[in-house]
């Protein structure tokens, strides 16, 4: 089965001065019904990969493939194959949200019955109907970005792109648009989804890329990437002084991988915890330990291996 | 896709933009109806009913004219180009800006060139209007009688059609370029001298005492709109020969189209 998108080599660099890359070469193929994530930090080219794919970026080279056509040689064709959904509310303010997704239907050619009835069925099953006649100013963060969802997958395309789904909405917002985007997936939609929170990422992908400074670092099954980090578990140890002859007695504790510095102290990588935090606690008493916290890996955790930042650097 | 299906496709993208532009336009009636009247009442209610009334008429030169004939055709033609601006211009300079509205069409199923032509072709429709809202009131408020005759009804639609096309392409120009914090100056900028240098208040031909401004306006497309109208509705007053407006009309259509798709696309393709 064709992938349903495919991006090659992909660079986007913008005319200075200062000449800005925001893309340096992204390579990803995303399988048709799979929910993907692009993980990453602000400005490592995630809304930039997202704007080529959806044909609103020139690619400055490289091409990118959605259902096998290309974005920049066929850019009509594949508008009609994809569905995007914007960082920030570009609702229409003009419109109702009923009319938001009518128009919508509209311009891909459905007719006034056709069109009618997709709005409506839409608002019934985003649950909107009370606010059809509602204009997008009027609502809030969640909601907007419930009808923008709605909206995008009026005409039913085949891949629909989530640019920071999430981005500023409140907690609960957030875990409702999560439910939403894994019930898209019984639709039959491929999903490109980016986001720079890593929970967000780890919970909603099959896959995921994760993304710095306009390269693809690393794809993989989230439990994959996890695994890579060689680590079962991750104990961060805040000390008063994090001097290097700790690490250099932790490094020989039983089941210790890794120490690696942190700012006030050590992360120890761990493969299993049997009996370790005893003598953990033991040797660091010493080093005035102030605290110790104990994690399983997460795709943050594999972030900073890969780049020793965090996602919020 | 086929030609023939892409061509379906794309115009039925483009007239579900202009349903949704009329769709808009019913639901702000008012306020068009208001923006559009407003202007030209207060203008020949002073200058063609109250003036004359107490004896201070503008003479116009055109033995048994009147001045409210003569400001007919040019009233006609600010209200075409006023609403070609403000139904393209104004609205698009928040979509392109920080609302990003325009996002929904730009990733309609046709090329982005399109979604800026039926902004034109909208504003196009909306100047037209803008002139059927104008008409009765210039002919109607007046103290003085105002002669208007239909000297050829297919150089009429041909002016009209003109003239709305221009006024749209001039809207899609500006709402592209300038930014929506400019919107201010613009209309000090462009809009007011356009209007008061556009032929609206004295055929063209009467400005010959003032020679270098007489050949300076001939760069604001307005002048054409009023003398293509004084040429159809008010035969015989001076007005300029048809090629001559029919001609620079269509060729301000050109090129502002041209530079307003431009403009469009850079502000939506990056």
């Amino acid at each position: 089965m064709l992938p349903a998108l495919v991006v090659e080599r992909l660079a986007k660099r913008y005319p200075g001065p200062p000449e800005v890359t925001a893309l340096d070469g992204v390579d990803l193929e995303v399988e048709a019904g799979e929910i993907f994530g692009l993980l990453g930090p602000n400005g490592a080219g995630k809304t930039t990969t997202v704007g080529v794919c959806t044909t609103r970026v020139l690619a400055s080279g490289g091409r990118v493939l959605v259902e096998g056509l290309d974005v920049h040689a066929e850019p009509a064709a594949v508008k009609r194959r994809i569905g995007v959904v914007t960082q920030q509310n570009t609702l229409d303010r003009s419109c109702t949200l009923r009319e938001n997704l009518y128009y919508h239907c509209r311009f891909f050619g459905f007719s006034a019955a056709e069109a009618g009835a997709r709005a409506d069925e839409l608002l019934d099953r985003f649950r909107l109907t009370d606010r059809a006649g509602t204009f997008p100013l009027a609502l809030s963060g969640g909601l907007a970005q419930r009808v923008q969802i709605a909206r995008a997958i009026a005409h039913r395309p085949r891949v629909l792109f989530l640019d920071e789904p999430t981005a500023g909405l409140d907690p609960q917002s957030r875990l409702a648009l999560w439910e939403l985007v894994a019930e898209l997936r019984k639709d039959g939609l491929t999903v490109l989804l980016t986001t720079h929170y890593m929970e967000e990422a780890d919970r909603l992908s099959d896959r995921v890329a994760i993304i710095d400074h306009g390269k693809v670092l690393v794809t993989g099954t989230p439990g994959d990437l996890k695994r890579t980090v060689g680590a079962g578990t991750i104990i961060q140890v805040q000390l008063e002084r994090p001097e290097a002859g700790l690490a250099t007695r932790l490094r020989e504790l039983p089941g210790v991988r890794e120490v690696d510095p942190m700012p006030g102290g050590l992360v120890v990588m761990a493969q299993g915890r049997e009996g370790l935090v005893s003598s953990l606690v033991e040797a660091a008493i010493p080093y005035g330990l102030k605290d110790l916290a104990i994690a399983e890996p997460t795709l943050e955790t594999v972030f900073i291996k890969l780049t020793g930042r965090d996602l919020r650097d | 896709m086929t030609e023939p299906g892409r061509l379906r496709a794309y115009s039925a993208a483009v007239w579900g933009m202009m349903l949704r532009d009329l769709q808009v336009l019913r639901r702000n009636l008012l306020p068009f109806v208001t923006r559009t009247v407003m202007n030209p009442l207060l203008f020949v209610f002073i200058f063609a009913y109250v003036m004359p009334k107490i004896g201070q008429g503008v003479q116009t030169g055109s033995a048994g004219i009147t001045y409210a004939t003569v400001i007919v055709p040019g009233l006609v033609a600010v209200g075409m180009v006023f609403q070609g601006i403000s139904a393209v211009a104004l609205p698009l300079s928040m979509e392109l800006g920080a609302t990003r509205e325009i996002e929904d069409r730009v990733l309609a199923p046709l090329p982005v060139e399109l979604v800026a032509i039926e902004k034109l072709l909208f504003g196009g429709l909306q100047g037209i209007l803008g002139g059927v809202v104008v008409f009765p009131l210039v002919y109607l408020v007046p103290a003085a009688e105002v002669t208007v005759r239909v000297a050829s009804w297919p150089l009429l639609v041909a002016v009209i059609l003109l003239a709305s096309l221009t006024s749209g392409a001039l809207g899609l120009a500006l709402g592209t370029i300038v930014r929506p914090q400019q919107i201010g100056l613009m209309f000090a900028v462009v809009v007011v001298p356009i209007t008061f240098l556009g032929c609206v208040y004295y055929p063209w031909a009467m400005m010959h005492p003032v020679r270098w401004l007489q050949i300076l306006v001939l760069a604001n497309p307005l002048v054409y709109m009023s003398e293509g109208l004084r040429a159809a509705l008010t035969p015989d007053l001076p007005h300029m020969p048809v090629w001559a407006f029919l001609g620079a009309l269509s060729t301000a259509t050109l090129l502002l189209g041209a530079v307003g798709v431009r403009a469009f696309v850079r502000r939506t393709i990056s």
